[in-house]
């Protein structure tokens, strides 16, 4: 029939052009609507059509008004042609409620679609519509019943559902099917717009889902897919019903009227197959009922034809979305392949588009159809392109990542769509960030196209995250110091170059890097950068923000002597600046250019990265820096006024005030250059400002992205990625042009396959996570603090400036000690967070594999475990006689579920021991095959379940200890697979009395350097507020109360297995005021974290 | 679904049908933009378009282009038969549709579409149904008229 279409349509181009045919004349001389649209298919210049419709709205307008128009329903169509030509016709709107009020049908059915035309939910002339369809629903004319449900189905005002709602769920029982499913579909829409209004009508859509008629039991699908969306557990028993009915649908039990091209309700079996998919996601039982029905449906969709291809696209989908079947997952793959491979366009994106969907998955994959995607790399059409980049991105590891940039920026440069270059920009710079260490000036000069194509569009976060990486540097000095000075001279030759052309936040990255690292080049006189960067300011499209930081750089540059003409000029000419920012900067220069003492100290040299000033300020008493956290906190419990007397924190709150305060025009917020680099940022971006905030409304979630795979880790698994891939080019014997391609594939497709790529991949959310500065993190003594995790300012200075401090101190025999720990352990057991907070420790990983009566007697239970819907109570039953004996005894947390793939189930827990934390770790082979040579137990035969435990500790506190880990294993099969996991403990769990004597105690005190101070709510009970709180921490967090003398107590704990931290605390007015020390850094802050989430608990 | 828009290879709007609440403006913007890009495309690319957050998947039948706009989760392959679909459903009710049929009739394009779609979610597949629906409906209404325009090409 579509051929019919095709040819019979193929004739008509050159219809409309010949307008002065007889044909077309005699056509549109019948009515007015005819001449209408004949006259304006005559006009030539967009003027005389809009002269055209003017006249013909003001006709309508007239005839419309007058009392006893027998015209409305044609006046209404010219109205609806005028509209849709992009004219206001809002007079009509009146009239078309009007009608659909007052007409006889036939009106009423061209009044109500004018309506669902012309007016949106929102608009207010729709009450008056309200009870016209309240009317129509009591109608005994079935075409008026239908007629107000289609229309409430699009449209009707959210307050008056009430109204309605009862004649429409009456409608529910009307015995004329199409009625019933119109019905649904408007109880579809109010879910939509107003979930609570149909909240108790819920069985009725069950109603709904059994009907005898399946067009109506098709619309029911629609309320149960959003509403399992939204809610997947609700509704797991429908399963095997949805099942039942996808069965029937695959195997032609409905009517032939539901077929299309043959195929039997394909709607339907895509909707049914999309709410199975939410359905199985994650649960092992739930979609275990449906492998048949998925296989079945595999099988049948056979006919070349995109109905069935459609189908076939979702049960992939659907396979690789559900608990993993492995046999499903070949068949499935295959049909991936299918679809690459298809000459035609439209299905071989989809392919791409589901290789993408499941490479994260099955990395193999993409190994498999690399030449085609190399192929479509290069293709024509840019969707097609722009798909296999968002693939390749999935893909990216340590290895291919400068080739895939590469071909990311190649596509940057030709896309014109402002919607592309925002997200692709934003990925090249993850990607550049995220693997930044190995090729430095490919970092800069990623991140110098990535400023210029990105422009001003880009996210604001990027050159922020790029400054700060910059310049909290990598792990080597030297590295360090090569990387600035190589962002240096790309950006000199930019500026004496035509500046003019570069985007705004590009010129702010090259001023603030300028002013701060431009001494890093012996040959650069500071004359001549600051002459550069004075030639910013001359520039008449630069923004005020772009100014102040060029005048910020200029500070930090001016010498006095030669320079000062200069900076004399700019300075004179700001200070009188409208813009108070402007203003205060330029005084500043000023002041700061004429006083050279005062600018050594206020911007010493290099001021990056040292942080001296902040440890001479921690060793005359000030207070450390607290994240804002905790500061806020603090604010909101303490509204009332601190009695406290101010400490010798100048430079800290002196940075915070320059923060709060910048337009004062005091020489005081100067001292924001005082700490660092990071801090000035502050000063000059307010984006800064609500990324912090940001962090502070969801601290712990950030802290559990902290974990990035690191690249790095694993260089051993960069060979094994190598030789595979040398494979696999000489497979076959390779014509001469198809070399060149052969050579892309290799260096795209490296690495793929090993571990490291897996546990790239392993990231399930695509979601851009632009502070990819913590993966480097993980880098062997890289910097990563505490305080950090806990609040997740990123952006807030100080906390680095503990930061770098610390890792000085620890930077070295860490390193050490992670390479020595990694080489040693079968197991991979490392941290997540860096070696810097914890270390495992593996104690000879006792595993036991079950003997077979045991076994056999757990079957059904080892096979279950899942990461059910409730997967805690479900596994901890029948995991918990796992537990090692020595254990047993011991209280352990809750058994979670870590993760799980087609033959691994992990779970974990964590016992608390006297001495030590243990983790102990069940895997679980829920496959039907035995597991080989897995690390660490050895083999394990189907459905059994090995035990590890680990012994932890930390090494440097964080608020939660993140452990993560790798179990790899083979397959009967051969295959190596491997699977992450990674497990989150509280601090509190490596907590533990620490008993000492008062004296003890006293001499600790004093040889303590790390502290924090903070305020907490007394807990105000029968009994003594000092005592019950002091009990309540006590039992909460296992800290021994070493004495309680009147107003005071001091406590003691310690960290795991020997750092001590001491707890000094005193009431006073009305709050606990505490006063931490210990000798490893964050551990007060920690603590203290946790001492406020016990109390607030209470 | 989130729109549909069907205009001639002139770009001249034929049929639009919002399901997501948009104001004039925005709906004028999106159209003219939208018309560009899939006007600006070659015959043998892909159907589907990223644009914006959406997804826009295209078919052309001799001059004219249908045009629809799917959140990212929905199957491309289906809205094609969708739209696939409409067409059948004005052909068999125009009998050989053409541009003219559209543009002449178009509220009867709009009556047929509302019967095929609702809400943006299809409501009713079988082609029998849709058009029974929609007679019963013009049984009520004074006879449209018809185009005679078999002398413009022979079929």
């Amino acid at each position: 029939m579509s051929d019919v279409v095709e040819k019979t349509l193929t004739a008509l181009p050159s219809l409309l052009s010949l307008d002065s045919h007889p044909g077309s004349a005699k056509l549109s001389s019948t009515s007015k609507l005819g001449n209408l649209i004949r006259g304006i298919t005559e006009l030539t210049s967009k003027h005389e059509e809009e002269k055209l419709i003017q006249h013909e709205l003001l006709a309508i307008k007239e005839q419309v008004s007058s009392p006893n128009t027998t015209m409305m329903k044609e006046l209404m169509v010219r109205s609806i042609y005028c509209e849709m030509l992009g004219y206001e016709a809002s007079f009509s709107y009146i009239h078309a409620i009007k009608l659909a009020q007052q007409g006889t049908v036939l009106e009423k059915r061209v009044g109500y679609l004018a309506v669902s035309l012309f007016l949106n939910e929102s608009h207010e002339l729709l009450l008056l519509l309200v009870n016209t369809v309240l009317k129509d629903l009591q109608s005994t004319n079935l075409i008026e019943v239908c007629m107000a449900l289609t229309v409430v189905s699009q449209m009707f005002p959210k307050d008056m559902i009430p109204a309605i709602l009862p004649l429409v769920e009456e409608k529910l029982n009307h015995p004329k099917e199409i009625i019933r499913r119109k019905a649904v579909l408007a109880l579809y829409k109010f879910y939509l717009i107003a979930p609570n209004q149909v909240q108790h009508i819920h069985n009725k859509f069950r109603k709904a889902l059994c009907d005898k008629d399946p067009g109506v039991m098709t619309a029911s699908l629609h309320i149960y897919l959003q509403m399992i969306q939204e809610n997947p557990d609700a509704y797991k028993d429908l399963t095997p019903s949805f099942v039942t009915i996808l069965k029937q649908v695959v195997g032609g039990k409905l009517p032939m009227d539901f077929n299309y091209h043959t195929v039997p309700a394909p709607w339907l079996q895509i909707q049914l197959l999309r709410i199975l998919a939410l359905l199985g996601k994650n649960d092992q039982s739930t979609s275990e009922v449906m492998y048949e029905v998925l296989d079945e449906s595999l099988r049948r969709a056979e006919m070349n034809h995109n109905i069935t291809y459609a189908i076939l696209y979702e049960c992939v989908k659907c396979i690789y979305t559900i608990h993993p079947k492995s046999d499903l997952l070949e068949k499935a793959a295959k049909c991936i392949g299918n679809f690459v491979l298809s000459p035609k366009i439209n299905l071989k994106y989809l392919g791409l588009k589901a290789l993408t969907y499941v490479v994260q998955q099955d990395p193999k994959l993409a190994l498999q159809h690399q030449m085609t995607i190399i192929e479509c790399l290069d293709h024509p059409d840019l969707i097609i392109k722009r798909e296999t980049l968002e693939l390749l991105f999935r893909i990216t590891n340590a290895q291919n990542v400068t080739v895939i940039v590469e071909k990311m920026l190649e596509f940057l440069c030709i896309s014109e769509d402002d919607h592309t270059t925002i997200d692709l920009v934003g990925k090249v710079a993850e990607l550049a960030e995220k693997y930044p260490l190995k090729y430095n000036e490919w970092f800069i000069e990623t991140m110098n196209t990535v400023f210029s194509l990105g422009g001003d569009m880009m996210q604001p976060d990027i050159p922020n995250s790029f400054l700060k990486l910059l310049s909290e540097g990598f792990d080597s000095v030297e590295e360090d110091r090569k990387l600035k000075l190589f962002a240096v001279n790309s950006y000199v030759p930019l500026l004496r170059g035509e500046p003019g052309k570069l985007p705004q936040r590009f010129l702010q990255v090259i001023s603030w890097v300028l002013g701060e690292y431009s001494h890093l080049r012996e040959d650069l006189e500071p004359a001549e950068v600051l002459s550069l960067l004075a030639k910013l300011l001359d520039m008449k499209n630069s923004s005020s923000e772009t100014k102040s930081w060029v005048l910020m750089a200029m500070t930090k540059l001016c010498k006095g002597g030669t320079d000062a003409s200069v900076t004399q000029e700019v300075s004179e000419t700001y200070s009188s600046s409208l813009d108070t920012v402007l203003r205060q900067r330029a005084h500043e220069l000023q002041y700061l250019s004429q006083d050279p003492e005062l600018r050594a100290r206020v911007l010493p040299r290099g001021s990056c990265g040292n942080f001296a000033f902040v440890s001479e300020a921690l060793a005359a008493g000030a207070a450390p820096y607290k994240p804002p956290h905790q500061r806020q906190e603090e604010l909101d419990q303490s509204k009332a006024l601190s009695l406290e007397p101010y400490g010798l924190s100048l430079p800290i709150s002196m940075s915070s005030c320059s923060i709060t305060d910048r337009q004062s025009p005091t020489l005081l917020s100067m001292s924001s250059g005082l700490s660092g680099d990071t801090l000035k940022l502050d000063g000059v971006k307010r984006v800064w400002g609500r990324e912090g905030y940001l962090a502070q409304r969801e601290p712990v979630e950030e802290a559990a992205q902290v974990e990035v795979p690191s690249p790095i880790q694993s260089p051993g698994r960069q060979g094994e990625g190598d030789s595979l891939h040398s494979q696999t080019p000489t497979q076959t014997p390779t014509p001469e042009p198809e070399q060149e391609k052969q050579q892309l594939a290799s260096s795209l497709f490296v690495g793929l396959a090993s571990q490291s790529s897996v546990s790239l991949m392993g990231k399930s959310e695509p979601t851009p996570q632009r502070f990819r500065r913590k993966a480097k993190g993980q880098g062997p003594g890289s910097s990563f603090n505490a305080s950090e995790q806990i609040s997740s300012s990123l952006i807030s200075p100080p906390s680095a400036v503990d930061n770098l401090l610390c890792n000085n101190l620890l930077d070295s025999n860490n390193a050490s000690e992670l390479a020595e720990q990694t080489s040693q352990l079968s197991q991979r057991l490392t941290t997540a967070n860096g070696t810097c907070h914890t270390e495992a420790e593996l104690t000879e990983p006792d595993t036991k594999g079950c003997n077979p009566a045991l076994r056999r007697d757990n079957c059904v239970v080892a096979a279950d475990p899942g990461p059910h819907d409730d997967p805690g109570r479900l596994t901890e039953v029948c995991l918990d006689s796992y537990l090692p004996a020595e254990l047993s005894g011991l209280s352990h947390s809750e058994i979670a579920p870590l993760c799980a793939n087609q033959s691994l189930n992990l779970s974990a827990c964590h016992v608390q021991k006297e001495d030590s934390l243990i983790l102990v770790v069940f895997i679980i082979n829920s496959s039907e095959s035995a597991i080989q040579q897995m690390l660490p137990a050895g083999e394990m035969t189907s459905h059994s379940v090995a035990v590890g435990q680990y012994s932890l500790t930390v090494k440097r506190p964080a608020v939660h200890v993140e452990v993560v880990g790798t179990v790899s294993y083979q397959l009967p099969a051969g295959t190596s697979q491997s699977l992450q996991f990674s497990y989150k403990v509280p601090l509190t769990s490596f907590i533990r009395p620490f008993v000492v004597s008062t004296e003890e105690y006293g001499t600790m005190w004093l040889s303590f350097s790390h502290d924090t101070k903070q305020n907490l709510t007394l807990i105000n009970d029968n009994q003594e507020p000092l005592t019950a709180t002091l009990n309540a921490l006590k039992k909460k967090l296992q800290l021994h109360v070493v004495e309680v003398i009147g107003m005071e107590g001091i406590v003691a704990c310690r960290l795991l297995q020997d750092l001590p931290c001491l707890m000094h605390c005193r009431v006073n007015a009305g709050w606990l005021a505490v006063w931490l020390r210990s000798p490893v850094p964050d551990l007060p802050d920690c603590l203290i974290y946790h001492c406020q989430r016990a109390l607030q608990s209470l | 679904m989130q729109f549909m828009l069907l205009f001639s290879r002139q770009g001249k709007l034929r049929l639009q049908k919002w399901y997501v609440p948009l104001s004039d403006k925005e709906k004028k913007k999106i159209t003219r933009e939208l018309v560009q890009t899939v006007l600006a495309r070659k015959p043998k690319m892909c159907s589907f378009l990223e644009w914006r957050d959406l997804k826009i998947v295209y078919k052309r039948y001799a001059s004219l282009y249908f045009c629809c706009a799917i959140e990212d989760q929905d199957n491309e392959l289906i809205t094609l038969e969708i739209i696939h679909r409409y067409v059948e459903l004005l052909d068999k009710y125009f009998g050989s549709v053409c541009e003219l049929d559209i543009i002449f009739n178009f509220e009867k394009a709009y009556f047929i579409l509302d019967e095929f779609l609702l809400g943006g979610e299809a409501q009713e597949t079988s082609k029998k149904n849709v058009l029974k629906a929609i007679e019963q409906a013009d049984l009520l209404q004074e006879v449209r008229y018809t185009p005679n325009h078999s002398h413009v090409w022979q079929i």
